[in-house]
């Protein structure tokens, strides 16, 4: 009985080295392809990087100096309306579910947030679509900021909620035995208190959204053009590497990469901005 | 042979059953654990300082004296399970039956077969009863159902379980009280054999009648199995064990029989530990 | 004179509540409406073909056939490979982030494997185009004549494809799964594994056990990463080929739901062909709803065992055994 227990333990302990080997090789396995993006980005996307490309318009194939100055503004138009529309709505959604959690409304509300959140994006183009572009007949840089603002208002209400639920009790107690009414100690002292958290979240957030393009397929469509109205179809990063990556020009796939680098290094710069607004507010808000 | 002879045979027979397990030291227990100059260390803060003892084999000794004073962590060591824990460093000699456990390329499965654990909180596997006692023999290769079948018996009446789960093995161990819950755990562990078993205080999450179940239980078991039971209750340790070892800040203090110990201690500290004026 | 100021705080107050739950309501009626206007504006669609329409695999709007069997077919097929793909290596990755790993590489691991979910989609699409089509390619045209002659395998090999579309979606999904694997094994109680090392248990038999505590939660982070696959559209888009056809093989172009919303509805010409589209997204939107609140279920339900940790330092399996 003993000897046949070693033979089977060693097999055993075989078994559970290869496991362990594996589970590792899987982690090297799934940031492959991370290194492999940033290696194209890196190799393709920056040395296609130039002034030009920072200042000019699309070029039709053959020109060169194309760039994409018109949708990185576009990009920006886009995300601003997005946080006009899911900043307020978000934050105000946030508050009634952290001062009133028990009632239906709230459970309904946050129901409703998890559900938002996991809906396709393509399909809340649909929506944006029916509701924004329809009516009016046109494609329109105010159709795709609502799309993007409807995708981040969950974002916005989950991310706000958790910092409000850190915020310390006596905080809030305080103000109201002070005698304020609930809107005014949520306004002047609770939400303060979480700000730096809160601004995170919208920056984190907005970081997300910018690298959608599904919604904007067609509401904010694509505009070769300079424009900036809000009532015309706008250019957008996203869209526009996705034109140019499923053409066949060479140079295009070189303009693509150069608007992914791009895309990326400004969704670096959001997180790096992020973290360090937080940490400012935070030096603020320390008495 | 005198007239007498036939009440001297009942009266030596009397006295035979009569000698009480904790009076005076134990010269025929051949020795199971030598422990020797243990110290162990979590990084920079070491937590026991220089333990030297044996273990006896088949009795009961008990680790006795205040939180945080290295019982647990001692026991611990004992089948290597300060392993798992990255900061844990032991110094010094562990020796189970002459074999050094802590020596380089030993096989550490096979110490944890052969010294057993039941812990502070009952832990079942979320598996039916019989899968969870003869999980240690599944593992091990194990796989006729036969064998299984009478191991899990066997284990159950070793725990004293097998009467009251006989016939609902197959449900799940966590539909069990907290106290059968802790006989399996006990049952599982003696499925495979143990030559000791390990008890980090098994009946503090238990109630007093669960308690004295499991009381009776170790007093059985100690037949079969070396053990060593660290506990917090005083009585507890005055009634099921043999041997006592009385730690403070890491130290031991005291180590004798169980009777010695509690009535008449040779340190002071002892003394006040068990009349209660601290800990 | 007490009364009127506490008065005023009152209305104050209800005025505050009313306020925000007016957001709340919005929000509400938001999800609700999304529900709603896609019901709406798939009608003539509904209306004409009924059930007929996901049964039909023919889809040519120029004639007028609207069959969208392809779609569901597509969408389940890339989604299921890409599962069957990834789940074994997020797994991998959460057993090896939350119980093999030194503890230096730790927290940058974490940081890699959670900066993989915020590589946006149309990146991975650019590199799924450059690198991925052509080893795929590559790969098809290195499969012997004899594996061809199997379904799985035939077809001419364009890189672009089934295939193709399932390695890019299970590289995306990786990361959901296995950050919510992580938590679900972080939540099985210490004492579940100390009681299978204590027996004598081998490194890889105290995490079956730990995995098999949480088989519940990991089935959720599972359907979690089914739920994002199905509604992933860019980078599916540009390497599936686009071809609405019901094939089973790997190396076929196919088509689905969120890509063909996404390649045709500026073209849509007709409110027959919008509305087909639009109710191609309303399937979309009922199916990812219900499998992500079966996920939620599913990894809440493990939550709720949760034990409170010890104040001993938690133990990480050495290298022993």
């Amino acid at each position: 009985m003993a000897i046949q227990i070693t033979a089977h333990d060693r097999r055993r302990k075989v078994l559970s080295r290869l496991v362990e080997v594996a589970c590792a090789g899987s982690v090297m396995l799934a940031l492959a392809p991370l290194a492999l993006v940033l290696y194209f980005v890196l190799s393709q996307g920056l040395p296609a990087l130039s002034l030009a490309f920072f200042t000019n318009m699309p070029k039709p194939v053959g020109e060169p100096g194309g760039g994409m100055a018109n949708a990185m503004i576009g990009t920006l138009i886009l995300l601003g309306l997005a946080g006009a529309l899911a900043v307020p709505v978000g934050i105000a959604c946030a508050v009634y579910l952290a001062e009133y959690p028990k009632r239906r409304l709230a459970q309904a509300a946050t129901f409703a947030a998890d559900i938002l959140n996991g809906v396709p994006s393509i399909v809340i183009g649909i929506f944006a679509y029916v509701i924004a572009v329809l009516p009016f007949r046109r494609f329109s840089a105010l159709a795709g900021g609502f799309a993007l603002g409807v995708m981040m208002i969950p974002i916005v209400v989950r991310t706000t909620e958790e910092l409000l639920a850190l915020v310390p009790p006596s905080l809030r107690e305080g103000a109201l035995a002070l005698g304020a009414t609930r809107g005014r100690a949520t306004w002047s002292v609770i939400l303060p208190a979480a700000l730096p958290g809160i601004v995170t979240g919208v920056l984190v957030a907005l970081a997300r959204v910018a690298g959608e393009t599904a919604p904007l397929l067609f509401t904010s469509f694509n505009n070769q053009f300079w424009s900036v109205r809000l009532d015309k179809p706008i250019a957008s990063l996203t869209v526009q590497i996705f034109t140019y990556a499923i053409a066949p020009y060479e140079d295009w796939h070189r303009q693509a990469w150069a608007g992914a680098s791009v895309l990326i290094g400004a969704m670096l710069v959001f997180s790096v901005l992020a973290r360090t607004v937080t940490r400012r507010l935070e030096r603020m808000h320390r008495p | 042979m005198s007239s007498d002879a036939p009440a001297a045979a009942e009266a030596g027979i009397r006295i035979k059953t009569e000698v009480k397990p904790t009076s005076g030291p134990v010269p025929d227990a051949s020795v199971a654990i030598e422990i020797q100059g243990v110290g162990i260390a979590y990084g920079d803060n070491q937590v026991v300082h220089d333990v030297t003892m044996d273990i006896p084999e088949q009795r009961v000794t008990a680790f006795i004296g205040p939180s945080g004073c290295g019982k647990s962590t001692l026991l611990r060591c004992l089948n290597r399970m300060n392993d798992l824990i990255d900061s844990a460093r032991v110094m010094g000699k562990i020796r189970v039956k002459g074999q050094d456990i802590y020596a380089p390329g030993t096989d550490v499965i096979d110490i944890r077969r052969r010294i057993g654990m039941v812990f502070q909180k009952s832990n079942p596997f979320p598996k039916s009863i019989f899968e969870n006692v003869v999980y240690g023999l599944r593992i091990v290769g194990v796989r006729d159902r036969a064998t299984l079948d009478e191991a899990c018996e066997r284990s159950l009446r070793g725990a004293a379980l097998w009467e009251e789960v006989r016939d609902r093995l197959k449900d799940s161990a966590l539909s069990l009280s907290g106290g059968q819950q802790q006989r399996v755990c006990i049952a599982r562990a003696i499925a495979v054999e143990p030559e000791i078993l390990l008890m980090d205080e098994p009946c503090s999450a238990l109630d007093p009648i669960a308690t004295v179940k499991i009381e009776e239980l170790i007093y059985a078991l100690k037949e079969k199995y070396t053990i060593v039971i660290v506990t917090h209750n005083l009585q507890q340790a005055a009634r099921v064990s043999d041997r006592t070892a009385f730690f403070w800040l890491g130290r031991l203090v005291e180590y004798g029989s169980t009777s010695d110990v509690f009535t008449k201690p040779r340190e002071k500290l002892t003394e006040d530990y068990i009349t209660g004026r601290f800990g | 004179m007490s009364e009127r100021p506490s008065r005023t705080a009152a209305r104050g107050d209800l005025g505050f509540r009313l306020g925000t739950g007016a957001f709340a309501a919005f929000l509400c009626l938001l999800v609700i409406g999304i529900g709603v206007i896609l019901a709406d504006q798939s009608w003539l669609s509904i209306d004409k073909f009924g059930l007929g329409f996901w049964r039909g695999t023919t889809w040519d709007p120029v004639a007028g056939e609207f069959g969208a069997f392809p779609f569901i077919w597509g969408t389940l097929y890339s989604s299921l490979l890409a599962l069957v793909i990834s789940t074994p290596i997020a797994l991998g990755i959460a057993v090896f982030l939350s119980e093999l790993s030194p503890p230096v590489l730790k927290q940058p691991l974490i940081f890699l494997t959670e900066l993989l979910a915020a590589v946006p989609s149309i990146v991975y699409g650019l590199w799924a185009i450059y690198a991925l089509v052509p080893l795929v390619r590559r790969l098809e045209v290195l499969c012997p004549e004899w594996l061809r002659r199997v379904p799985l395998f035939s077809g001419p090999p364009l890189g672009v494809g089934m295939l193709a579309a399932g390695l890019v979606l299970a590289v995306m999904v990786i990361p959901f799964i296995a950050s919510v694997a992580r938590e679900i094994l972080k939540a099985v109680p210490v004492t579940q594994r100390e009681a299978a090392y204590a027996l004598g248990a081998t490194r890889w038999e105290a995490i079956r056990m730990a995995l098999y505590y949480g088989r519940t939660g990991i089935m959720g982070a599972v359907m979690l990463g089914l739920g994002r696959a199905l509604g992933e559209t860019m980078a599916v888009t540009m390497v599936i080929g686009n071809n609405p056809q019901v094939s089973l093989s790997l190396f076929a172009p196919q088509y689905t739901m969120a890509a063909v919303i996404a390649n045709e509805f500026t073209e849509a010409a007709g409110d027959l062909y919008r509305d087909a589209l639009v109710e191609i997204g309303l399937v979309l939107f009922t199916i990812t709803i219900v499998i992500n609140i079966l996920s939620q279920l599913l990894i809440w339900s493990v939550s709720d065992q949760r034990v409170p940790r010890r104040v001993v330092p938690k133990p990480k399996p050495a290298l022993a055994a």
